[in-house]
């Protein structure tokens, strides 16, 4: 198979290893031709979005790596960041990449969007020609794969980022978000995303607050916000509704003394807080208070994984239908392998058995046609008979076991056939990528 | 009560039946099944209801408050006209839980009763005496709903607090709409139970002198309309909310309905005369 998927996500690192590997949409193209234009990489594709970024090639042999990519691209060495990227081959990238597909290795279990992004990662690559033959029939795969999952299971039944349920929740708080405000403490990656979904709901008024006074300036001028002053974070916060946390703080900022300040300044009326911070930022302590909702990541991780009654039985059941598809799809794959060793085989012993009656032929003397026939029917029944057993061994090879690999190269050495790899080349491109099979 | 008017108190009965029965499908949790059908079912039985009264009144020739059922099936009416008001501005049928169980048993006692109690007061021919009734009712339908509504913010703050994803975060409108619920049936309710009180009050003194006070009935109507007071008042000032304005209108609530029973003790407040 020989795929290789060397990958960053929200599990292995940081968002700053992450934003260091990430690729904006813009140099995608670019950087997809730097991939396939590396040594020993045939086809290659690119996924980068704000959880992780996968990079996946189909090399020409085994031991083809991705290192030269990753030198001349990113200009660094990937076993500088082996704490952080995962490196699967063969059977392990194909699992891998149904799993991401089929969003069962997102953060959000089930969330629709992945497979909207590696969709489009797909068509990007395949535009500039990264994707032909196999990564395009592993890519498909992928598709249906996810397409099962979400048919087949409850994964994804009402699975939504963690932004959105944070709306929900802010709903089932304040009903209508029209003329609530929203502080943000730190000025983050996430902040922004759950502000702007909150916005888009309704929300009206934008404060931000930030150690370094003019990132909160940058990111309260992207919403029309305002900026405040960290010094002063106590004193403005019970203004606002809606408190999203993300900072790099060790301890928490809020804990219950500051909640019932704030609940009185504000004479009660609710408030609720989006922790989103690791270490958190927001005391759990603080929830016990009446009229105080405190959430942390893993709380609205939790709501959303809640929805679906029995979520780990679905996740479960997700598992296995990949588990199964991969095996599917390397026993396709296998028995492609073999398809060409057949082929040449039949054709070796063809050309074998035609010579041998050219040569006979001026001994035989004149034949009839019947007699023709019957030479004919001879040589043809007992190369048959020789094949029947070795084609049969490696059909069977191929569908049950690894070992295909070896008795193909025993065929082929047996047998003296040339051109191995020009020919499954070939074969898997007319496959995988739909064209019609002409041989070389 | 006549024969038609109790036909008609009937037919509602078995209108407000299917509200009682979507409150209990939804304590236990069936989902709303009946959703659907609730408005228009409990809205045909406030129609009925509204003509069992008018018949009623028309049959004894006065507004007047004939026996105990008709005052009963009076204050379901009345406690129905509030939820409704509320139905229309905040388009919830949740408190329903809460009003629709209280509706039904008070209408149902005033349908089945055979040999109801007749108010033979002669205090009671008194056109005033029925515009006390209808203002303390008022208030009281007014009390009754903003209990159900904090109850019902109990359970939403217990839904959300605890974090998991319960029904009833499903089904309960938003914390803040059944906040607002509760505090503008308070106010709504608030400037009846005011005006019952003093009519009550003039009438007491009109007819007793101001010997009334020490009467146990109006002693606690007048603790009720103190707790009333108290709770609009922390509301007002320190926005109470939550299981403190829950524990004072479930306190609310426990006195009116002494106020309520005290009528038996009662020298001035009762119905039959002596």
């Amino acid at each position: 198979m020989n795929y290789v998927l060397i990958g960053v996500n929200h599990r292995t690192a940081p968002v700053e290893v992450r934003e260091q590997f990430a690729i904006p949409e813009a140099r995608l193209p670019e950087a997809v031709r730097a991939l396939t234009s590396c040594p020993g990489v045939e086809e290659g594709m690119i996924v980068s979005t704000c959880n992780r970024v996968e990079i996946l090639a189909r090399t020409t042999n085994e031991l083809a790596g991705l290192d030269g990519f990753f030198q001349e691209f990113y200009g660094v060495d990937p076993t500088a960041y082996r704490t952080h990227l995962y490196e699967y081959r063969d059977r392990d990238a194909v699992r891998h990449v149904f799993r991401v597909a089929s969003s069962l290795d997102s953060m959000v279990v089930g969330e629709p969007q992945i497979l909207g992004q590696v969709k489009e990662a797909y068509a990007t690559a395949r535009a500039v020609g990264g994707v032909n033959s196999q990564l395009d029939a592993l890519l498909t795969r992928a598709f249906a794969v996810a397409k099962r999952v979400r048919t087949e299971t409850a994964v994804a039944t009402s699975a939504v980022s963690v932004a959105s349920v944070a709306v929900d929740l802010a709903k089932k708080i304040f009903g209508n978000l029209k003329g609530k405000s929203v502080y943000l403490v730190g000025a983050g990656k996430m902040c922004e995303l759950a502000a702007r979904h909150l916005l888009a709901h309704g929300a009206e008024k934008i404060y931000v607050s930030n150690r370094t006074y003019d990132r909160a300036l940058a990111l309260a001028k992207k919403f029309n916000g305002e900026a405040l002053p960290f010094d002063q974070l106590y004193d403005t916060v019970p203004q606002a509704d809606i408190v999203i946390s993300s900072t790099g703080a060790p301890h928490a900022i809020f804990r219950k003394e500051h909640g019932e300040r704030f609940l009185s300044r504000r004479r009660n009326r609710p408030m609720f807080f989006i922790d989103i911070a690791v270490p958190r930022d927001i005391d759990p302590e603080m929830n016990k208070l009446d009229g105080i909702f405190v959430y942390d990541i893993d709380d609205l991780q939790q709501v959303v994984s809640t929805h679906v009654a029995d979520r780990r039985v679905e996740a479960d059941r997700a598992e296995a239908i990949v588990q199964l598809e991969v095996d599917k799809f390397q026993a396709r794959l296998q028995t492609l392998d073999v398809v060409p060793t057949i082929v040449s085989l039949q054709e070796h012993l063809e050309t074998v058995r035609q010579a041998e009656i050219d040569r006979v032929r001026g001994r035989l003397g004149s034949l009839s046609p019947e007699q023709e026939l019957a030479v004919e029917a001879l040589t043809r029944g007992i190369v048959n008979k020789i094949m029947h057993t070795p084609i049969t061994t490696l059909k069977s090879a191929a569908r049950e076991s690894s070992e295909a690999t070896t008795l193909i190269d025993l065929v082929r050495k047996l047998f003296g056939l040339r051109d191995a790899k020009a020919d499954v080349r070939e074969d898997e491109a007319a496959v995988g990528g739909g064209k019609s099979r002409m041989r070389r | 009560m006549g024969f038609m008017p109790l036909i008609w108190l009937r037919v509602a009965v078995v209108c407000y039946g299917v509200g009682l029965l979507y409150s209990l499908l939804l304590l236990s949790k069936k989902g709303n099944l009946l959703a659907k059908v609730v408005e228009p079912a409990v809205g045909l039985g406030l129609i009925f209801h509204f003509v069992s009264l008018v018949e009623a009144t028309i049959l004894i020739g006065h507004v007047t408050l004939a026996s105990i059922h008709y005052s009963e099936s009076l204050l379901a009416f009345l406690a129905m006209v509030v939820f409704f008001v509320f139905f229309v501005r905040y388009r919830t049928t949740t408190l329903g839980i809460v009003i629709f169980p209280i509706v039904f048993v008070l209408t149902f006692i005033s349908a089945i009763g055979q040999t109801p109690v007749m108010i033979t007061s002669p205090l009671l021919r008194n056109g005033w005496i029925f515009v006390h009734v209808v203002l303390i009712f008022t208030g009281y339908a007014g009390l009754f709903l903003s209990f159900g509504a904090s109850l019902l913010y109990l359970a939403q703050e217990r839904a959300l607090k605890s974090k998991r994803q319960t029904s009833l975060l499903t089904w309960l409108p938003p914390l803040q709409t059944i906040d607002d619920i509760g505090y503008h049936a308070l106010l709504f309710g608030f400037p009846f139970m005011t005006f019952g009180i003093v009519t009550g009050s003039v009438l007491a003194i009109e007819r007793y002198g101001p010997m009334f006070f020490s009467d146990p009935k109006i002693l606690l109507s007048f603790i009720m309309w103190a707790v009333y007071m108290l709770l609009l008042y922390t509301r007002w000032n320190s926005g109470w909310r939550g299981r403190r304005a829950a524990f004072l209108a479930t306190f609310a609530f426990i006195v009116a309905i002494c106020a309520w029973a005290a009528n038996t003790f009662s020298r001035v407040h009762k119905f039959i005369a002596s």
